[in-house]
Parts: C-alpha cells; structure tokens; sequence
C-alpha cells in the first residue's frame, strides 16, 4: 500500500510551527517512515508546480501554517485546500492570525511606508518600493500583492481541523500526529469537521497550579515591574493575565515561569472573541466603584488593543482597525 | 462534712466543722457588727469589732473575734453581754483615735452608746488600716495592687512606691468595700474606670442584657469582669446557689435551617456628642432621650424618679426637638418618633415632677391616631411648646445663684425673638438612624440599603415588607425611622409573608438564572466574588465554580465576566442574543 501523503506548508508566519514540528525529536523519524513528505517548502526542496501536478485529493493530510496575507499565500491555501483530503490550520496564525495579524492594527499603504520610507534603520532618502511587476533583462517578475488586511485559513478556504498554539506544543503535535496515525491505520472514523485537535475545552486556568481566589484589582502591573509570587495566580497580583479566556493545552508553561498568559492558544470554544470576553472579565474585578478611579485603573493596562488581541485580531469581531 | 452544735445567745444551731461564729450567726439571723469582714475571703480579725463571749465546758469564758473563731462542739456565745459591748466599745474607740468620725464609725459609735470617745483625734485620716482593700486586691481579685506600707504610726494602705499602678485594673473592689470610704477612684489619663454608663449608672459585669431579653438570662461582661482581667475573683460562682456561672462559655454559632428570614434589626440612637453646640457629655445635665428613658424607668438606676446629676429634682427641663434629624449636616429625614416621645416625656416629667418643661420644636409631626388629641392634652398640662430649633446649650454662670444650671438659646419663631431659657437640665430628643453595620449585615442577606443606611424595600408602595431577595422579609425600624404600631404592623406582615411562603410547601422560581458549564469552567474564580446575590460557589472537589439557582437572581453579571464563556443566563444565552442581533440586521 503506497504511504499516506503529508504536506507541510507556511503562508505568514515566521517559521516557528515548522520548528514546532521538528521538536517532536525522533518522532520526526516515525513521521518521515509513516508518512510520504510530499511538500515541507521550509524543510526541503518542493516546488508548487510539484503540487500542482497533482491529482485532487491526492495529500492525505496538510498542516498548513501562516495567516493569509498575500496573493501567493491565498493561492496556495486554494491549492493546497483541493489537494487534499484533510486541511489542517496548523497553529495560531492560521487558525486566528497571530502577530502578522496585528497588521490589521493598520494598513498596508502604513506598513509599507514605515518599512521602505520612514523607518530610522533605512538610508535617509530611500525611495525603493517593492512593486508587483518589475520589468527586468530576463523578462517580468512577478512579486505577490501584499494584502492590506491579514486573513485567517478559514477565512479563505474550508478548513478540516484546528491546532492551536504559537506554536502549537510539540506534545500536542505528537499526540495530534499519533492519532491520525492510529485513524488511517486502524481505519478509525475521523473527529467532526471543525474539531480543534491538540487541545482542551477548558481555559489555561485549568493547567495553571496558581492558588486563586478572590480577584480585586486595584492596578494593572506589567510584568517587569514586579517579582511575582511563585504561589498566587498572576491576576491577583495585578497583571493582565489572558488565561481565563485562552483554551488550555499548553500545559500553563508561561504562567508556570510568572509570565502572565498571552493568549496564543486562542479563544476556547464556548466563546467567539477572545479579546472582547477578557475586557468584560476583567472589567468585572475592578476592585472600585467610584467612575473616576475605574477609569484610572483601566487607563493602567498598557495597550489594551494588542493586550487582549494580541493572537486574535483578524479572527475577533473586530477583524481590523477600519 | 461533720456537723457540730453550738449555741448563740440561747439558740442551738448545727454548722460544718471548720466553719465561723460570725458565719453560725449569720444563719441565726444574729448580727455581729464588722467592718473588715468580706464573706469570699478568710477572715483576718483585724477592726475587732465583731468580738464576742465564748464559753467552753468547765466554765471558762473569753472574748473571741467571731469571724474567725471556728466553732466547735457545745461552744456557746453570747453576742450581747455587758463584757462584749464594753469591748466593741473600747476597740471601736481605739480605732476612732486615729481616724476621723466617718459615717460607719459614728453609726457604730451611737449604736454602742459612744458619746465622746476617750481618746480625741483631729486628723481627717479615715483609714482604719483594717487591710479589707490589700486583702481584697490580692485574694479576690488577683491584682496585688496594694499593700501595706511603713510602720507604727506611718502605716498606711497604697500601691507601690505611692505611684500610679500598672497593676491595677481599676476594677474598684477596693473602693467599694473600703468600710470608711478611704479608697477613691479616679480617672487617670488614658485608664478609664470600668463601672459608667449612659452618664447614669455603674455598668455591672453580670447584667442583662436588657429587660425583655430572651432567654432572659444576666451575662457577664467579659471587659468590664475582674476574672477575665487577673484569673481571680470568681465571687459569682461562690454566690451563685444553682452553679451556673460558666467562665468558659463563649459565644457558640448555631446555624439553623430556616425556609424564611424576617429582618428585624431595628435602629441605633443618633449621638449627640459631635453636636458640639448642645454640650452632650459635657454638661452631665444633657442627657438623650434614651437615656432619660433609663432614668425614667421603675427599675432603672434612680428608682424612675426624674433627677439631676447631684440627685436634685430639676426645676425646669427643655426638650430639644430633630437632633440629628431634618438636619442636612446629620441625617435629613424626620425621625417620626421624636416629637410624639417628646410629649409623653414632657407628660411624664409633669406627672413625676413639678418642674417647668419647654419643648422646642421645628414642626410638631402629631399625624397618628390619637396624637393630635395628646398633644392637645400636654398643651392643657401647661407645657412649654416653642417653635424654634434649639441653638446651643450653654452653662449659666452670669449670677451666683445660676451657676451650675444650663442655658438654652433658641429662636421662638411665633414671636419673632430671641429667647434664652434657663433650665436644670435638657434633653435632646436624638433620631433614629440606621445600625452601623446594617451595611455589612445586608450583604450577609442580599439585602440592599439605602443612602440613609435603612434597608430597601422592594417596592415602596406595593412590596414594603418584602426585600429584593426571595424569603427574606423586612420588619421594623431597620427599614426606616417608625413608631411602635407601624413596626408591629409591619412585623405581622412580614410574618404572614414568611408563612405564605413556606405554606406553599414548594415555591416557583424564576426560570431565568444562570448555570455554569462544568464541562468548560476551569475555576479561575474570577466569578466567585462578583455575586450581588453570593450564589455563586466553589466546588473545591470538582474544582469548577457553581451557582446556587435559589440564589440566583438572573441578573447576569457573572455571565458578562465569565472569560470561558462558561455561565450561561437561561433564556438570555449568546445564540439566543446573536440570533436577535442577526434578526435585526437582516
């Protein structure tokens, strides 16, 4: 029987889930025996023609990584999306955007101003801008249009599975890659369309060995500005912690290390944005009742915007900033 | 223990083995005068006043100390005899050598027939150095306070080194028993002398706590009780005929399991004391309306009858109307009671006394049934009825004769003048307010209160016994300032509220409260506190959070901070709000 074919592929992202992916350590070895690697860019050498070639269908299983911000990367998610049986967005910047997603914060005509423009490390008077054809001796190139709001996998094509996690953990992915491998062994019948693998229904909270309590704050706290106790969970002591609003699975490590949460493993599933459930959380334990000084300490929490969407801009209500 | 038969002045009597004379005596109904005897201690046979004749078998016969001269088989005293009188006598007189005439010598001296004592003294020393007061502080108390000091001539009762005493407790056994009134108490900066109350009366360790108290059973007060101070005393539990007194009982929490709540906290006296102007605590003559109250009672301190602080009866009394009440510096609200209760005391100190009483009022609120017929009445009873706020009480001292006495200032707005009213003694008829922990108390009950402290009601019309919580019910002055029949009114509402509720058996519930999801709850807490109506619990087993749904008012707060998405509202849950905004949009 000819092996079942994997593909591995990175759209916006910055190549993290790829390492993610080889920190399963000798697994990969397992992975490499069980599986046909019929595209991994960031690994070795495949071309998107060498896909293209293919028959529909033909990939059993793609992890697909990186948000959805440029002509090529929609491109190959439509590609990938009809080679393959089962699409999987791997990771957090395409299940919910990530980092790249904070370019929503803006526009493209901004970014690419402040990148080729005004940035301090360019050469005063730098005029050079990417565009998307540049007549060259050989002929034209063709440079993908850069989108001016990052989209999600879903957003774009129709997406199987989710892995969550910037990155997601390498005992999940191992997990995740030991139950497909017992699904197309042992013929075992797929999880619903839609399931997030690699991760619980319940929120960092449940991983987390913090003792909790009561919470009242007074004032937010950025994490350099205390040291922590090891004992107390983080939100009584003041930080902006997204754990209550984070699906667990990553076993709590950050909170674990007295770094507060961030959020990377995305919203659990009994909530749609992520960012707009934590403001109404904490706007709950704001420990006065007095208008004034609510407002104080609100105006306490350091960039509310990329604090609570920090992952999850393009996948919230919000999408961007208009 | 054996019993052994004795005989005084004729009678036979059967005591203890071990026990006094002055004890067989006593039983006997025979008084022997004493003056350093007290019955919770040994006897120490040191004023010799309560000397008497003992006769033994064979004839013989000898002056003893009967309080601690124990008894024995076919003893026989004599009390009276010619030898004992002459001996009282001589010893009384050597105790007056060296003392002045205090009353309890100069009634001791008639009794025993002393005209002029034989050796005269002119000191105003009254210690008779029977050691009652050192004895006491080391026995009964346990302070070790006082003691003894010099010799001969110069012996003296003091504290240590004739300095303040860290070790005294100024408890005031030694003053109290002190037979010649020797030992005085006095305030010494911060150490404040135990017995005070109400400017009226000593405030006793063992008490009730109030009249009508249920059970009605005295208590000890644990701060103002020698036994809790030093370990000693313990003189309750040696009076005590039944053995109740039980120095370890402390205050136990019983919870006891109840379908309804009726509320029936009632109210606190406003007090005056930060109204400067009218010298509450200042002038002992300024008195409150519940203090008056005290006096006033049959059983109180002074035996119901109306007195200044020198035990005189007042020539003239003002009432002063809305102390604390209709007062935007205080509490703005009228009180209801006062100026109805400031009648009857006018009635009261009318019937009692002869004095002039002056009531100064701002409006006369006589709105109940049968009030405006009473005042009418205390007006044909010749009170002083003045419309004007009273300013400001101050002391008259302008002539000889007013010194002591208390002005007060007032404005009589029917004439249109300035008044000032000379009188012995005032009474602010204070407001009623809200108990100072009704606050706390309320959140215990998910209750509310109001800006004024009172609790809410939850309809003012329509719902005024019943509060915003199911099953608990409002009686009383804790919801506001009322009289004595809208407070038994309301009580047997909120009674037939209660009972309703439970006759019922079971009792219909809002659908709309909120659940928790176990399945997605990760028990961050963040829920926990929120709670207006503390529904919401921790299951530690579980470790999930859980809302009580008898509890539970619906009202959402948890469900908008829940960060899991876990606390769902019943009939208000997202799908249902999405599908309404979707219905909206579309």
């Amino acid at each position: 029987m000819a092996k079942p074919k994997l593909a591995i592929y990175w759209a916006a992202s910055c190549g993290g889930c790829d390492i993610a992916i080889l920190d399963i350590e000798a697994k990969i070895l397992e992975v490499a025996d069980f599986f046909d690697l019929v595209f991994w860019p960031c690994a070795m050498d495949f071309k998107y023609d060498d896909v293209r070639k293919m028959q529909d269908k033909e990939i059993t299983l793609t992890l697909f990584n990186g948000a959805i911000r440029s002509d090529e990367n929609y491109e190959i998610a439509k590609l990938l999306r009809e080679k393959s049986v089962v699409l999987c967005a791997f990771g957090s910047c395409a299940s919910e955007g990530c980092i790249p997603g904070l370019a929503n914060f803006t526009d493209k005509q901004t970014i690419m101003d402040y990148v080729y423009k005004t940035s301090p490390s360019l050469e005063p008077g730098n005029n050079v801008v990417p565009q998307t054809e540049v007549k060259v001796f050989e002929g034209t190139l063709h440079i993908p249009n850069l989108w001016n709001t990052v989209r999600t996998l879903p957003q774009v094509v129709d997406v199987d599975y989710i892995i969550p996690g910037c990155p997601p953990q390498s005992n999940q992915i191992a997990a995740v890659i030991d139950a497909v491998v017992d699904i197309l062994k042992n013929g075992k019948p797929l999880p619903p369309k839609g399931t997030v693998l690699g991760a619980s229904d319940k929120c960092c909270c449940d991983e987390c060995k913090r003792k909790r309590d009561v919470k009242k704050i007074k004032k937010f706290i950025r994490p350099f500005e205390i040291v922590t106790d090891p004992e107390i969970c983080l939100m009584e002591q003041g930080m902006v912690c997204l754990g209550p609003a984070t699906r667990s699975g990553c076993g709590a490590k950050c909170v674990a290390a007295g770094v507060p949460c961030r959020g990377c493993y995305g919203l659990p599933s009994n909530i749609r944005d992520q960012g707009a459930k934590m403001a109404s959380a904490l706007a709950s334990v704001i420990d006065s009742i007095d208008e004034a000084e609510v407002e104080r300490i609100l105006d306490t929490v350091a960039d509310p915007l990329g604090t609570f969407y920090r992952f999850s801009l393009p996948a919230s209500l919000l999408r961007r900033v208009q | 223990m054996d019993k052994v038969k004795v005989t005084i002045d004729g009678q036979q009597i059967e005591v203890d083995d071990g026990s006094y004379v002055l004890e067989a005596a006593k039983s006997l109904g025979i008084e022997i005068p004493t003056l350093c005897y007290y019955p919770y201690m040994a006897p120490y046979a040191a004023c010799r006043i309560c000397c008497v004749e003992a006769h033994g078998v064979g004839g013989w016969s000898k002056i003893v100390t009967a309080c601690n001269y124990p008894v024995w088989d076919g003893l026989e005293i004599y009390t009276d005899t010619p030898r004992v009188i002459n001996a009282r006598r001589t010893n009384l007189e050597m105790l007056m050598a060296n003392c002045a005439p205090v009353p309890v010598l100069h009634r001791l001296a008639q009794q025993l027939g002393i005209t002029e004592p034989r050796w005269k003294t002119d000191t105003n020393y009254t210690c008779i150095l029977c050691g009652l007061c050192v004895r006491i502080c080391d026995e009964v108390v346990g302070a070790h306070a006082l003691a003894f000091i010099n010799r001969g001539a110069k012996r003296d009762v003091s504290t240590p080194f004739q300095l303040d005493s860290e070790s005294c407790i100024l408890c005031g056994a030694c003053a109290k028993n002190c037979p010649t009134g020797y030992i005085k108490m006095e305030e010494i900066e911060n150490r404040y002398i135990v017995h005070k109350e109400m400017n009226l009366s000593p405030n006793a360790a063992i008490t009730l706590p109030f009249r009508q108290a249920v059970p009605n059973v005295p208590q000890i007060v644990r701060e103002n009780c020698i036994h809790y101070k030093t370990g000693g005393c313990m003189v309750c539990a040696k009076v005590c005929p039944k053995d109740c007194i039980d120095y370890g009982d402390r205050p136990k929490f019983e919870e006891v399991e109840v379908g309804a709540v009726v509320v029936a906290t009632g109210f606190d006296s406003f007090d005056p004391s930060p109204m400067k102007q009218y010298g509450y605590g200042k002038y002992p003559n300024v008195i409150s309306s519940e203090e008056f109250e005290v006096m006033n009672n049959a059983a109180g301190p002074t035996g119901g009858k109306i007195v200044m602080e020198n035990g005189e009866e007042p020539r003239a009394i003002a009432i002063l109307h809305c102390i604390g009440s209709r007062d935007h510096d205080y509490h703005k609200y009228c009180s209801r009671v006062c100026c109805m209760y400031s009648l009857k005391f006018s009635h009261l100190v009318k019937e009692k006394t002869s004095a002039e009483v002056y009531q100064l009022y701002i409006d006369m609120r006589a709105f109940g049934k049968g009030y405006e017929e009473f005042y009418e009445r205390i007006l044909d009873e010749g009170v002083n009825v003045i419309r004007g706020k009273g300013a400001e009480v101050v002391p008259s001292g302008y002539r000889q004769h007013e010194e002591g006495h208390l002005i007060v200032r007032c404005e009589d707005t029917l004439i249109g003048k300035y008044r000032e009213i000379p009188v012995d003694m005032v009474i602010l008829s204070t407001a009623l307010e809200a108990r100072q922990d009704a606050k706390e108390f309320g959140r215990k009950l998910n209750i509310s209160t109001g800006a004024d402290g009172w609790f809410i009601e939850a309809h003012p019309k329509l719902a005024p016994v019943s509060t915003t919580t199911e099953g608990i019910f409002l009686a009383g002055a804790c919801q506001g300032a009322k009289d004595i029949p809208d407070s038994v009114a309301q009580g047997g509402a909120a009674a037939a509220q209660a009972m309703k509720l439970m006759a019922q058996g079971e009792v219909m519930m809002d659908a709309a409260y909120a659940v928790i999801d176990e399945a997605f709850c990760s028990g961050c807490k963040m829920c926990n506190d929120m709670c207006p109506y503390t529904a919401i619990t921790f299951d530690d087993a579980k470790k999930v959070s859980v809302v009580n749904s008898a509890l539970c008012k619906g009202c959402g707060t948890c469900v908008a901070a829940c960060p899991a998405g876990a606390i769902m509202a019943r009939n208000f849950t997202d799908e249902q709000i999405y599908a309404q905004i979707e219905g909206m949009l579309s």
